[in-house]
């Protein structure tokens, strides 16, 4: 790299701990907004959460439902593979252990799809254990849509293009089954502390 | 036409900021000399780039401001208060620094003087850059195409090129202002956002198959690009070119 | 209607670097509904790479992700792209 812009800093936190930044990462103070479409205004009363595939029970919540499920508040930083990395965040939802509680599955993948088209999978072991929410508050407000609202995944140990907004269930696969991105230049996995961004890393 | 040069490879190279020329309270003019530039088509646009010393790097698209002038290429930046690179670009920036871009970029939003007329141009606050420039190669061309201008503002002393526009006017050139949060006392002029009514009185009728231009934040544009289809304009004559949500 | 939401035009740039043509003034014809529009005209969303949507029916006509030195490009939503260009630029230089 040889051009520096004389004077240009750029609206970024310097003072975080380089330990907890993946690399190739910077961090910022802002949300920014990304989205591969336009933002979808789905009605609370139209909304639903749906468990199904490779399992004995499909398993579908209302609104009210999903809300009345055990939730709790976790503070994670998230990394995107565009390289903005928010660390803090603070957000509230449901386990992915609680949604699955009880369920009987030989699946190894999970794939999430949403309103507007977007998909993304992960594997079964990646959103167990306590990684990985269904999160409907942000910062202790209702998540706004242009962030994912209603509701939206959380998956902090992995890329945020993992995390899918406007999530609307999760399907238990036997198989892989790449998303929108992953098909399309972007790593199967996304590790962001191996810098797996795009196929082939 | 005197030249073409092929599209090649397009690379990122060095400018020469030249001059900063304060326009508004909150707009510069950047006026920059790029070496090896070989001109360009009023309505296009470059890409910059920012890199900071730990190599973040920044991108944004600024449209062209000048009619093709040697090697001299003129930018018109809006400072936005919570914006990235703008309030480097007219806060920071100094003649003697350079600025890394690349263009000019994009060929449908895009007029030059073959292309004839008439022209209808409606911007919306920073979306009147690109314009302008098609406004001073009109001029500079000498040719008198009927070309008409609707330009939505705030308020008469954010009118961005408000004296150039005002000399440039007539011999073909009509200029319109609309000024929708404040008016000057005994403003007799538009002091709305832009309708089908006002392109209706201003704008050349449908049936001349004028070229349209329209450029402002997205709301603006949407909302004109569907009174003008309202009115009767071929869809595919109306051209758009959508600044996001501020406008840069 | 979203106003986040930009054109072809926001990625003029990234189009000529990945096809070495100028693409917005091509015109594309989307694979769903029909419709067809230029470049310059249609939906453009930065999420993870760039995303190019039919501004009639919303579907995905291309997506575009583009690393160092290669570009993944997915055009498999245009039935039909055509009419980009390769001598964009007409130059007066007459003082």
């Amino acid at each position: 790299m040889s051009f520096v812009s004389r004077g240009f800093h750029g609206r970024r936190r310097s003072d975080a701990d380089a330990s907890r930044i993946p690399p190739g990462q910077y961090v910022t103070s802002d949300f920014p907004v990304l989205s591969a479409g336009p933002t979808p205004h789905r009605p609370l009363e139209q909304w639903d959460f749906s468990v199904s595939g490779e399992t004995d029970e499909e398993r579908v919540w209302t609104w009210e439902a999903f809300r009345a499920l055990p939730s709790e508040e976790v503070t994670v930083d998230i990394h995107c593979v565009t390289k903005w990395s928010k660390l803090d965040t603070v957000w509230r939802g449901v386990s992915v252990d609680t949604l699955l509680e009880g369920v009987d599955t030989s699946a190894e993948h999970v794939i999430q799809y949403c309103d507007g088209g977007y998909t993304t999978n992960v594997p079964l072991e990646d959103v167990t254990g306590g990684k990985a929410w269904v999160v409907y508050e942000y910062d202790g407000e209702p998540l706004e849509p242009e962030h994912g609202g209603p509701a939206r995944m959380l998956v902090p140990h992995l890329y945020f293009w993992k995390s899918a907004k406007w999530v609307r269930g999760l399907r238990l696969r036997v198989e892989d089954e790449p998303g929108f991105w992953e098909v399309n230049g972007y790593n199967n996995y996304g590790d962001p502390w191996k810098e797996q961004r795009y196929w082939g890393d | 036409m005197e030249g073409a040069a092929l599209l090649g490879r397009l690379s990122w190279q060095l400018a020469d900021v030249v001059d900063l020329i304060a326009e508004t309270a909150r707009v510069k003019t950047l006026a920059l000399d790029i070496p090896g530039w070989q001109g360009h088509r009023t309505g296009q646009h470059v890409d910059v780039r920012l890199t900071a010393e730990d190599g973040y790097q920044v991108e944004r698209s600024y449209s062209i401001a000048s009619a093709p002038n040697g090697t001299r290429v003129e930018l018109t930046v809006e400072r936005l208060d919570d914006g990235e690179v703008s309030p480097y670009l007219t806060d920071e920036l100094r003649p003697g620094d350079r600025l890394e871009l690349r263009g000019p970029v994009g060929g449908y939003f895009a007029w030059e003087p073959a292309l004839g007329g008439p022209v209808l141009l409606v911007g919306g606050g920073s979306g009147i850059v690109p314009l302008m420039a098609m406004i001073r190669e009109r001029a500079r061309a000498g040719v008198d195409v009927d070309m008409r201008l609707i330009f939505s503002s705030r308020s008469w002393d954010s009118i961005i090129y408000r004296d150039e526009l005002q000399r440039l006017s007539g011999s073909g050139l009509t200029v319109a202002h609309t000024l929708t949060r404040s008016q000057p006392e005994g403003w007799t002029g538009y002091a709305r956002r832009v309708d089908a009514e006002m392109l209706s009185e201003i704008g050349p009728d449908a049936g001349t198959n004028p070229h349209v231009y329209v450029c402002g934040p997205t709301p603006f544009v949407e909302a004109v690009a569907t009174a003008l289809v309202g009115l009767g304009h071929e869809p595919h004559r109306i051209r758009t070119e959508r600044f996001g949500p501020t406008g840069g | 209607m979203d106003s986040l939401t930009l054109d072809g035009n926001a990625i003029a740039g990234l189009l000529q670097e990945v096809f070495v043509l100028e693409m917005t003034s091509a015109i594309g014809t989307c694979a769903s509904c029909g419709a067809s529009e230029p470049i310059g005209a249609v939906r453009v969303f930065r999420g993870a790479g760039v995303v190019l949507r039919c501004p009639h029916c919303g579907d995905v006509l291309a997506k575009i992700v583009k690393r160092e030195e290669q570009a993944c490009v997915d055009l498999s939503g245009f039935r039909t792209l055509e009419g980009a260009s390769r001598a964009g630029l007409a130059v007066r230089d007459d003082r």
